[in-house]
């Protein structure tokens, strides 16, 4: 932030300005918020598109029983990696890193993040993590099959490449910690005078909420995953029987993270459907507080509830029962939220674009991820239902359904503030349309294999699991037409789009009152805040 | 937002009689290994370790001259491990 010239050229935009260094390392040396907003948009979108490969192959694997394109050692490694990429390279990172970065200081009328230089540390460090993973593709042994979750004993046993998929997650750890703790401090010190906690917009709310997430829960996975490490090269106990260890403490281990991880996936996924809402809606949010605090209690019981997924591994009877509880409990505020969501929606004036397009059909499947959520969070249930196709479909209608439409809502919404241009509304909602059909035409026919016992992670089934299986992977081509068009009608957009206003949606959170691209420091003037982010009507 | 920018100067005897009680603790910590507490094994251990990483916070890390705010937030960080352990113990004192 030291270029001064910014006094003299007050309206050249981020993107234009002229800093230490040119070409792409004026991006990848760039410590601007929403430079590095951008970076992490390009490597997520690119990490995000092996991912949705690796899941078309396995679906185009499961259109017939038996092999189809694959062997049951390729099916074993290619579920991993799409596991391992979609968890730890996109949907953790995913919304907090880039709408986050690029939104959180302009929101709260900052200039930029408390620590720019920890946050392009942060990039790096994801970059790396990210290298050091994928590098297990590459090397003699074969990449890992043990799926994303690591399981002891089979992730210590297995000859496949362990270690650098382990090690790739453990660097990924330091990413997200570094921006939790940069979001908290620029959320604790750096609001525009008069931005009170009750001021301030809901998107920043959820961000808060995730990184004291992101702070507490990723160094315990961090810690269990160097253990996996100690446990290959030295063999030191921890989880092998014969060895004295305990297998369901990897499984407490890893979930005390990797559940509070399924919220920092959603609470952001949240906020920004928080945001799109009342605009669209031009309407104030309803139950503004109630959806703050539901928020922190996300935050906050989302800790308590890790033992779901361990419901069949031989845990206590007093723990399955605490947990059985504990997960409903949690369904509450989740609730509070839809409740309020649809509670603006109630009696509005209601703009029929894009970005609302994705929000309301979140509000779908991510309901119908979220009851079939409570199918298994009660433990009778659980026993049929567990390690079966409807724990994949309730998992992607909420991680999937939930995290990729409101990613896809916002970057609909903040698409004229980022570039300073318009997407092609009607190539959108078509897009929009297909990837609806291809998403529920994929995923609804997985809750009722799973119902009628096909398990999940076989390469091959018996015959009358067929048929759903050929309507699951048709729905798969249908999303990925609908994602292509999405992807082209955005990259046209930026590129060449009518140019776009400051504020062509009509919103009233800060970000709509800078110009579209921001100024390297978004404000001439740090504004002081006098109102309401949602004061509509 | 007022900013805490007095510096505090810490004796350094004081931090001599802190590192002294941490090496104290420590040899706590192995030599209480050698009874058996049975389920109180590890939650024993824990205690030794969360008081160690108490004085730690509050003297070396400064906390004690913090504002309130920032005390209740690393106090609120204790309660909710305390909480997640807790829970662990569920499964393993009752299998």
């Amino acid at each position: 932030m030291s270029n001064h010239e910014s006094e003299t050229t007050t309206h050249v935009s981020f993107r234009e300005e002229k800093g230490k260094y040119k070409g792409i390392f004026a991006w990848i040396f760039s410590t601007d918020h929403k430079r590095i907003g951008l970076l992490y948009l390009y490597a997520i979108v690119t990490f995000f598109l092996v991912g949705v490969s690796l899941g078309a192959a396995m679906k185009l694997e499961l259109i017939a029983p038996g092999k189809t394109i694959m062997n049951p050692e390729a099916y074993n490694a290619i579920f991993t990696l799409h596991g391992v990429i979609m968890i730890f390279l996109v949907v953790v990172p995913g919304l907090p890193a880039v709408f986050g970065n690029f939104f959180l200081p302009i929101m709260i009328g900052a200039k930029d993040v408390a620590f720019p230089k920890l946050n392009l540390m942060s990039w790096w460090v994801y970059i790396a993590g990210a290298i050091i993973a994928l590098s297990a593709l590459f090397m003699g042994g074969g990449p890992p099959d043990t799926g994303w979750t690591f399981y002891a004993p089979y992730s210590f046993k297995t000859n496949t490449n362990m270690l650098p998929a382990v090690i790739g997650a453990f660097v990924l750890g330091f990413s997200s910690i570094l921006t939790g703790i940069n979001f908290i401090v620029t959320i604790h010190r750096m609001r525009a005078p008069g931005m009170t906690w009750f001021r301030l917009p809901l998107f920043p709310w959820t961000l808060y909420g995730t990184a004291w997430i992101q702070i507490l829960a990723t160094p315990i996975v961090g810690i269990t995953l160097l253990m996996i490490v100690g446990e290959r090269l030295f063999h030191i106990g921890f989880f092998d029987p014969a060895l004295g260890g305990d297998p369901i403490l990897y499984q407490h281990l890893f979930w005390i993270y990797s559940h509070p991880a399924v919220y920092i996936m959603i609470l952001p996924a949240m906020g920004a459907i928080s945001e799109i809402i009342p605009t669209f809606a031009n309407k104030s949010i309803f139950g503004y507080k109630a959806i703050v605090i539901s928020t922190l209690a996300i935050a906050f019981v989302g800790y308590f509830v890790w033992g779901h997924h361990m419901f069949t591994s031989g845990m206590s009877g007093t723990a399955l029962y605490t947990f059985s509880f504990l997960t409903f409990l949690v369904a509450i505020p989740s609730a509070i939220k839809v409740f309020n969501w649809v509670g603006t929606l109630h009696k509005a004036s209601i703009q029929l674009e894009p970005p609302f397009f994705w929000a309301a059909s979140f509000l779908f499947v991510f309901m119908i991820g979220g009851l079939s959520g409570l199918a298994l969070g009660a433990l009778a249930t659980n026993v049929h239902l567990h390690d079966t196709a409807f724990v994949v479909a309730h998992f992607h209608f909420i991680v999937f359904g939930g995290v990729g439409f409101a990613f896809m809502g916002a970057i609909h919404y903040w698409f004229p503030k980022i570039w300073g241009r318009m997407y092609n509304t009607r190539v959108a909602t078509t897009g929009w349309i297909l990837f609806f059909i291809g998403f529920t035409t994929l995923y609804l026919p997985m809750f009722f294999l799973g119902i009628d016992g096909m398990p999940r992670r076989y390469y091959d089934y018996v015959d009358r699991f067929h048929g759903p299986n050929i309507i699951s992977t048709v729905g798969s081509w249908v999303l990925i037409t609908g994602l292509i068009i999405i992807l082209v009608n955005l990259i046209k957009g930026a590129k060449s789009g009518p140019k776009a206003g400051k504020n062509p949606w009509g919103g009233r959170t800060l970000e709509w009152e800078v110009d579209s691209p921001p100024t390297l420091e978004n404000f001439e003037e740090i504004p002081v805040i006098e109102r309401s982010p949602y004061d509509y009507r | 937002m007022e900013n805490h920018n007095e510096s505090h100067i810490v004796p350094f005897k004081t931090y001599g009689i802190i590192l002294a009680v941490l090496i104290v603790l420590t040899l706590l910590s192995v030599a209480v290994t050698q009874i058996d507490l049975a389920s109180l094994t590890v939650f024993t251990a824990i205690l030794i370790a969360a008081v160690k990483s108490g004085f730690v916070l509050v003297y070396f890390m400064h906390l004690k001259f913090d504002n309130k705010l920032l005390k209740a937030l690393v106090g609120a960080v204790f309660i909710l491990i305390a909480l997640v352990m807790f829970v662990t113990f569920l499964d393993y004192n009752y299998r």
